[in-house]
């Protein structure tokens, strides 16, 4: 099976680039901008999209994405606008992988069978569900994988290599590697740390490694490209869309445009460091 | 996915759950995040290691004599008894622990684990702040370091136990997101134990949570159910007819029920928390009776929630019970028939709670007010020689503003 994440990391590896891979929450601040948010982030550099799943109770995550997801609810985000909104992407860009990333409750509770056939028709490519470890890997991951779905898996500080081949025995895609202990968004990746982490992973697994949580910067995207295959960017773009909003939380006509201008930034650092 | 509830016990015991992957039927299991993974597998290790070390069990309960003061008095409710006119009505006296609560049976049993484990800080959730004064106590007794979350709206209205908690040196950090309240106290909590893994260890409260906790925190309550089985053979003669806890987790529950889970003559009754009623949809906070199976805090169990799966928050008269789950095998144990799971409204306990004080002379708090609720209900069509065990798993000094408010009384 070759998805549409498969097909990008192979160009990339041409281009002799990593990827840049962004987190933005489905229906922040609301579903209209959203999709304007969204759809704009190809051209302004993205190669891969995460939709992040709004949930009422995100335990890995921070403030930011936090903030994010309580907005989107409040906007009348669910699970069946989120499939939507990545049909509605589906029909600007038929390249750029989409990655559905957040918590199993919501899906568990839409029917995983019938959310893995939606999601597959929508256009979506892969999953990351962050409360779904390998232990659980009958839940979802191998039911995913049949569907024709990547089932994309985190990696941190504490997956040693006694139990790397757990994580990486079910697994496709590409291969996310939290680069701090902690939340998103919150704590600066110890860079030296990232590098000798991603050599020592790269033993295990054939996949590409995309490094994430914490990165703000295009100089530190710039670093992180130098040594692994992607640089995730998550809480300062969902930042940069608070940050744009009225008092009452509305989006402005600017919200859609700080979030594109920081992503170009970041994605010339990620040039930089190929 | 298979939906069955099969047992995951042999078919001639309801006690040898959970299986190996932590699950009792479809209920349980480890749904946390990758960096806490191996923490988890650490402490099933750890905690299997101590199990099987009789210096472990012995140290333990040592510290449950002399400084919890177990066991606690089985008590004849007399003149309860005689107000309802039907079943002979006991209470196991859990309100007399030092630190007022069940709580800190658990508490002490992972606090020693946490030693031998070498960790040096400790965090905790809270709702009424009963599991976080029992945390503070032991780590003040161990020399711990210890840090509770409590929901910012739980601090409001809880301001004693918070207080206490100071007193004991512990830190109270408010979780301010979300609903601020128990659920989000546990979310922050979680949080706190990815970015700190090292030195970190995390005492649940409750029978819930990701392996090994359901298993672990049952096994270190059920010192409630094993007394209360010799006590009752003491003073009887024979074993009871009935058991009633409230429900919020389910960990005093879990305590008194398990050790009867296999006397099959003996009919046990879990009471959940109705709030303003269970037709109000969302004032309430009965997971089994008013909600449906999901994913939440590490285990697959019943939870409050909408249609698309986020999660509402509990409400109830008694803060220790608004959570929106309840502990993975009290859902197993409502699937297969064991236990009945019922509930009571915050009037009903409220009823109970005043009743209690004014026949026994014993201040009840309002989580087993909600138990005597039932009782109130059930108690009067038996006979008089049944035999009832209503488990009193706190007393109600702390619930004394609350209920204060309520009744129109300014202190």
């Amino acid at each position: 099976m070759t998805t549409r994440i498969d097909a990008k990391f192979a160009a990339l590896k041409k281009e002799k680039r990593a990827a840049l891979v962004t987190f933005i929450t489905a229906g922040d601040p609301d579903y209209k901008t959203s999709f304007k948010i969204i759809s704009g982030l190809p051209k302004a550099g993205a190669d891969v999209i995460e939709f992040g799943m709004p949930f009422t109770d995100p335990m890995a995550d921070g403030p930011a994405i936090q903030a994010g997801g309580l907005r989107a609810l409040k906007a009348g985000a669910t699970t069946k606008k989120t499939l939507s909104l990545v049909k509605d992407f589906r029909k600007t860009d038929d390249t750029t992988p989409v990655v559905l990333m957040g918590y199993y409750n919501p899906i568990y509770v839409y029917g995983v069978d019938k959310f893995l056939k939606e999601a597959k028709a929508a256009g979506a490519d892969g999953l990351i569900i962050v409360d779904l470890p390998p232990e659980e890997d009958d839940e979802l991951c191998l039911p995913a994988m049949e569907a024709g779905l990547n089932f994309i898996r985190l990696t941190t500080p504490t997956t040693d290599d006694a139990r790397a081949p757990a994580v990486f025995r079910n697994t496709s895609g590409f291969v996310y590697y939290v680069s701090v202990l902690g939340i998103t968004g919150t704590k600066a990746p110890d860079l030296k740390s990232v590098k000798s982490n991603v050599k020592r992973l790269k033993k295990h697994t054939k996949l590409p490694i995309c490094v994430g949580f914490g990165v703000k910067t295009a100089e530190q995207a710039r670093t992180i490209a130098e040594t692994a295959d992607g640089v995730v960017v998550g809480s300062a773009l969902v930042s940069a869309v608070a940050d744009s909003l009225t008092k009452t939380g509305k989006a402005t006509p600017k919200t859609a445009e700080a979030v594109h201008k920081l992503v170009k930034k970041i994605a010339k650092g990620v040039r930089a460091g190929a | 996915m298979t939906q069955s509830a099969v047992p995951s016990s042999s078919p001639n015991s309801f006690r040898t759950g959970p299986d190996e992957r932590g699950l009792f039927g479809i209920y349980g299991g480890r749904f946390v995040a990758e960096t806490l993974m191996p923490l988890i597998l650490e402490l099933e290790q750890a905690y299997k290691d101590a199990k099987a070390d009789p210096s472990f069990q012995a140290e333990l309960d040592s510290f449950l004599t002399h400084f919890v003061g177990r066991p606690s008095p089985l008590y004849f409710a007399e003149r309860l008894t005689e107000h309802l006119g039907g079943a002979k009505i006991y209470f196991k006296r859990e309100d007399l622990n030092h630190t007022g609560a069940h709580k800190i049976n658990n508490v002490l049993g992972q606090i020693m684990l946490a030693r031998r484990m070498g960790k040096t800080r400790i965090i905790a959730e809270t709702g009424a702040g009963q599991h976080g004064v029992a945390t503070a106590t032991a780590c003040a007794r161990f020399g711990l370091k210890c840090i509770v979350y409590m929901g910012e709206v739980d601090i409001a209205r809880q301001m004693p136990n918070v207080f206490r908690m100071k007193l004991l040196g512990a830190e109270v950090v408010p979780a301010k997101s979300g609903s601020r309240t128990l659920k989000d106290a546990l979310n922050e909590a979680l949080r706190d134990w990815v970015a700190n893994v090292e030195d970190t260890f995390y005492c649940i409260g409750t029978v819930a949570g990701p392996h090994p906790y359901p298993e672990m925190v049952r096994d270190f309550q059920c010192v409630i159910g094993e007394e209360t089985k010799k006590q009752m053979l003491n003073q009887e003669g024979r074993l009871p007819d009935s058991l009633v806890a409230a429900i919020g987790g389910g960990s005093n529950a879990m305590g008194l029920f398990h050790p009867f889970l296999d006397d099959k003559d003996v009919e046990i009754y879990g009471v959940e928390a109705a709030g303003l009623g269970l037709k109000t949809k969302t004032k309430h906070a009965a997971s089994i009776t008013g909600g449906k199976p999901g994913v939440l805090h590490g285990n697959r169990t019943y939870l409050l929630m909408d249609d698309d799966g986020q999660i509402i928050e509990g409400h109830s008269i008694s803060a220790g019970l608004d959570y929106p789950g309840i502990g993975p095998e009290h859902a197993w144990l409502n699937d297969i028939g064991r236990v009945k799971y019922v509930s009571a409204t915050d009037q009903e306990a409220l009823d109970a709670f005043q009743l209690c004080s004014k026949l026994e002379g014993i201040i009840p708090a309002l989580e087993p007010s909600h138990a005597i609720a039932h009782a109130m209900k059930i108690a009067p069509k038996l006979p008089k020689d049944h035999l009832m065990v209503i488990n009193m798993s706190g007393r109600g000094d702390k619930d004394i503003f609350t209920v204060a408010d309520i009744l129109g009384v300014k202190l």
